[in-house]
């Protein structure tokens, strides 16, 4: 894992800073085994350069094979039986019917529940025969049959009983003390192989539980209350997010192969290693019986971990049949049950001195993540600005409703909507401009918070932010204003990452990593980094990963593959060189030190005959295989945090967002006719791919700001609009002119700078909008998402900052 | 209404079944022939079966993706007689007869169609899930309207779903390919 401290170690000079806005040299103390620091992208050959995503031939011809695509020989289709009503004690299950249905092979009944927060202590509720139903489309039961027609058939002659429950599925009157309980006590939700999790033993009365303080973050600090009394201006202000679902293009699935030597699972998954061992739990084999696999994953934005209730039906099936099985959740089952990003109320008050300096930050916040814990906002009120009074109190109210899951920076997304307002809100009482507000209050010092100065800077040059005007300034009913807002998030790493690079007797080079791709391009990163070390392209390196069989890799999660696997990669491929060099100096006659890779050969500069093809010296040094692997080290300057399932790197990632929206008074519909976004992920490996994310995070943003939002109907239950013609999503017609502006940056942080850039990409835009929505109107929104609705709602408040 | 002129209305199979005299086709499975990427392909299935589980079961054809199943996010596109079509959408039986591309017949042997070559340059995909109908859909567009404009290339995606937000990529893939294909094009009817 992380370096121990015995680990010799070295004093190294690094580049610092943002290539082309001033380089300093700082001191680390770095591994000694580690590679020498890398020089910026300019200077380099494979790093850097934006090149095709490695596999983007197999998907543009259609052989990229996706779990959904997985067809094994006797392989059986199987359909979940789900529940129909939103709360109730199961009496009964009849399968007898459903047995008898031609072409089915087994059928298996569910016992617990994932996906869910469980009771503290059992004993608050009657054991009962069956899992409670908490949520309407509650997975009860699968059935395994010959065709997907037949598992459906039958699915639909499984008898249930049931004895009905009062239920609650809004958010307002869940947390009214007469409301329907969804659990009958205090509850839990302990972090897993298939993640989640929320902070322990908190209180918890009817639905609503906590507060979560902030413990982890660092907080409560100072006095906010005191702080609030004293300060020269207080903006407070009350808003709303919505549910938002995942829609993942592929629905969450596996592919279940139960045979007598082990378990074989191909999985639509965001971590291989989460469903191996989740599954290696929960059926009692050891880990090295379970193989996943997961060649390509069809997107999962935060809900894709573990085995899940499917996996847990699809596997006994398997078991059971004694054949492969494949269970692919169809689309209304995807949006009601596989995970969604809670809601949020948010009472936020901010207080600030004349100049903007922040003295306090005040944070009440209510969201439903159904049946599930995970309704925070964030983390942004505790690092993003130095702010010396901050509370927060965060309440998870539960619902009658499909579990939450994480969802691209989780509750960041919601927590800087209200942040970043509340802020455009504090510089319009100042008179300040909300650029020079920020210059004012960002000052951390971090690299991200460095980061954003110049992004904010290069930003409003580009997007001519001067020539904002004032707000509500269009006189007619169409009316056009411009906002930004900006993104934090944390440099999430994987410690345990580690990876193998492997040289074969041709000169052939292949590395090798658990990881999955979810469509980041975790293959190109992956050979883009190797082939630099060695000297050679990216294409001549074969990238494999999505296999648990091979070391382990990241989870696709909390913008974390590209800074965790990017160092190991280059680490072993590093301790290949150096060992191939080693093997080859004394056939040259020269000094193994002096032996450098470059441009597909191998040799000492100034010594033309020593120069051989990368295929030739490898032939000459006698290599028949060459193999090492090599870990993820700890970032150089140590974690800020470090948790079981993660490390927190002690600065973050940046990001600053514009947007430009028009705004139609009569009928309530906005557009947003451009978006500008400037990011900083450390050193972009393939800058094309970090550009192709960021265009996905600010699309994302727009959805979740305008369209995006689940409808349950509180009197059944049902979710209303389970479907993609239902849940209106950006589309090709909504997506406005994007630019995008990447910065360089490099830290001193680890073998190859890299970070993560996903979640900041979606963090600031729905504010962006907002704020934008502020300019062009003179009124805010504070209700997401911005329908006619909301919209006509906020144009008829009284006009306030 | 007649029993078959409603068989009719609903089963276009059936119709031709009953206008042969012959009993109504289903459920029981019956023989189908497809012509799929220049081959036929005889198969036995129910007539209830949509065109994309055949193309995905019976042929193994799975660059052909189901995203939603009701012609919503058109992840299922493919081209019938050159025109696009959802594949979820369509019964096997309809496609009789007539000329089917997928995914898996666009390119020639290696060598890309331009606008698979445009999509691999612009990388105009992130997960890949959606990319075969994206693909079947700015293909089409481009070979019926080389001179086709940004507007036209958003109209024509208008029905497919990108989750992971591709759009920007794609719009500029379709349009650097029919700009290569404006060439071609204008040789084409210079020849002529």
């Amino acid at each position: 894992m992380s370096a121990p401290t015995s680990t010799p170690m070295r004093q190294q000079r690094v580049l610092y800073g943002i290539v082309g806005n001033g380089m300093e040299q700082r001191e680390r103390r770095v591994p000694l085994d580690e590679p020498p620091p890398l020089a910026e992208n300019a200077k380099l050959n494979v790093i850097g350069q934006p090149i095709p995503r490695a596999d983007a031939v197999q998907k543009v011809t259609g052989r990229a094979r996706f779990t959904f695509d997985v067809q094994l020989p006797g392989m059986l289709y199987a359909r979940r039986v789900v529940s129909t009503v939103p709360h109730a004690r199961v009496t009964a299950i009849d399968t007898s019917r459903a047995e008898q249905y031609p072409g089915v092979r087994a059928v298996y009944i569910l016992d617990r529940q994932l996906q869910s927060a469980q009771l503290r202590d059992s004993k608050d509720e009657p054991k009962p025969r069956y899992p409670i139903v908490r949520y309407l489309g509650q997975p009860l039961a699968g059935i395994a049959a010959e065709t997907e027609r037949a598992a459906d058939e039958a699915a639909k002659l499984v008898k249930v009983t049931y004895e009905r429950l009062p239920h609650v599925t809004d958010l307002d009157l869940a947390m009214r003390p007469d409301a329907p309980v969804v659990f009958p006590g205090p509850t839990e939700q302990v972090a897993t192989a298939g993640g989640g999790g929320a902070a322990p033993g908190l209180p918890q009365h009817g639905n609503v539980r906590g507060p979560d303080t902030g413990k982890m973050f660092g907080l409560p600090r100072g006095d906010a209350r005191k702080a609030l009394a004293e300060a020269d201006v207080v903006v407070d202000a009350t808003y709303r997010t919505q549910v938002q679902t995942h829609v993942p293009m592929e629905t969450h699935g596996i592919v279940a192969d139960w045979r007598d030597d082990g378990l074989t699972i191909f999985a639509s998954t965001q971590f291989t290693t989460s469903v191996r061992d989740e599954a290696a739990d929960m059926f009692g084999l050891p880990r090295n019986r379970v193989r996943v696999v997961s060649d390509f994953t069809g997107g999962g934005f935060g809900a894709k971990y573990g085995i899940g209730n499917f996996g847990l039906i699809a596997i006994n099936l398997s078991r059971l049949a004694g054949a492969p099985v494949r269970l692919m959740l169809d689309r209304r089952e995807e949006h009601v049950s596989a995970g969604n990003r809670p809601s949020s109320l948010q009472h936020l008050e901010i207080g600030a001195k004349r100049d903007g300096t922040l003295t306090a930050i005040h944070l009440e916040s209510y969201g439903t993540g159904g049946v599930a814990a995970g309704a925070g906002v964030g983390l942004c009120h505790a690092w993003m600005y130095p702010c010396p009074n901050v509370t927060v109190n965060q309440h998870d109210v539960f619902t009658n409703a499909g579990p939450c899951a994480a969802f691209r920076a989780p509750g960041q997304v919601q927590g800087i909507f209200a942040l970043e307002q509340s802020l455009d809100a504090l510089a319009e009482r100042l008179n300040m401009d909300p650029i020079a507000l920020r210059d004012r209050i960002d000052v951390s010092g971090s690299d991200d918070s460095r980061a954003r100065h110049a992004q904010r800077h290069l930003g409003a040059r580009k997007f001519g932010w001067r020539e904002r005007r004032r707000p509500g300034a269009d006189a007619g009913p169409m009316k056009r204003g411009i906002g930004m807002a900006q993104s934090h998030w944390v440099s999430v790493i994987h410690p345990p990452t580690s990876c193998e690079v492997r040289i074969t007797s041709d000169g052939s080079v292949e590395c090798f990593s658990a990881a999955q791709d979810v469509g980041t391009g975790t293959r190109t990163v992956l050979a883009q980094v190797v082939a630099e070390e060695l000297g050679l392209q990216a294409d001549q390196i074969g990238s494999y990963i999505g296999d648990t069989r091979y070391p382990m890799g990241p989870p696709s999660g909390g913008s974390r593959v590209t800074g965790s696997l990017t160092p190991a990669a280059r680490n072993a491929a590093y301790r290949v060189a150096r060992d191939l060099a080693a093997r080859l100096a004394p056939q040259l006659g020269v000094d193994p030190s002096a032996v450098v890779f470059r441009d597909g050969h191998i040799g000492v500069p100034g010594s033309p005959a020593t120069w051989l093809p990368f295929r030739e010296a490898v032939s000459k040094a006698g290599v028949v295989e060459l193999a090492h692997r090599a870990e993820r080290r700890d970032d150089y300057e140590g974690y800020m945090m470090v948790t079981p399932a993660f490390a927190v790197g002690k600065h973050g990632i940046g990001g600053v967002q514009f947007a430009d929206v028009l705004v139609d008074t009569e009928t309530g519909v906005v557009k947003v006719e451009r978006m500008l976004a400037v990011h900083d992920c450390g050193r972009p490996i393939n800058p094309k791919l970090t550009e192709s994310q960021i265009y996905g995070g600010v699309i994302q943003g727009i959805s979740y700001a305008l369209y995006e939002e689940r409808h349950l109907d509180e009197a059944s239950g049902v979710h209303l609009n389970a479907n993609i013609d239902q849940y209106k999503i950006v589309g090709s017609r909504e997506v406005p002119e994007i630019e995008v502006h990447i910065l360089e940056q490099l830290t001193g942080q680890s073998s190859t700078d890299a970070r993560g850039v996903a979640e900041p990409a979606n963090v600031a835009t729905a504010a962006a909008i907002a704020n934008a929505f502020y300019n062009a109107t003179g009124k805010r929104i504070r209700t997401l998402p911005m329908t006619p609705a909301h919209v006509l709602s906020a144009l008829r408040e009284e006009a306030s900052w | 209404m007649t029993d078959i002129s409603r068989a009719a209305a609903v089963e276009p199979a059936a119709a031709d079944a009953a206008a042969r005299g012959q009993d109504v086709l289903g459920p029981e499975p019956v023989l189908l022939a497809l012509f799929v990427n220049g081959r036929e392909h005889v198969v036995r299935v129910d007539p209830a079966t949509t065109l994309v589980e055949v193309l995905r079961r019976e042929l193994g054809l799975t660059g052909t993706k189901i995203g939603c199943d009701r012609g919503a996010c058109s992840a299922c596109t493919v081209w019938i007689d050159g025109e696009v079509a959802s594949s979820c959408m369509t019964l096997a039986f309809d496609a009789r007869g007539r000329a089917i591309t997928t995914i898996e017949g666009l390119a020639r042997g290696d060598q890309l169609h331009p606008i698979q070559q445009a999509f691999v340059e612009h990388d105009a995909m992130q997960c890949g899930f959606c990319t075969p109908g994206m693909v079947m859909s700015c293909a089409a567009l481009v070979d019926r309207n080389p001179y086709c404009t940004r507007d036209e290339v958003k109209a024509a995606i208008s029905g497919h779903l990108c989750r992971c937000g591709a759009y920007p990529n794609i719009f500029n893939a379709a349009l650097a390919a029919a700009a290569r294909m404006q060439t071609g094009h204008a040789g084409k009817e210079r020849k002529a």
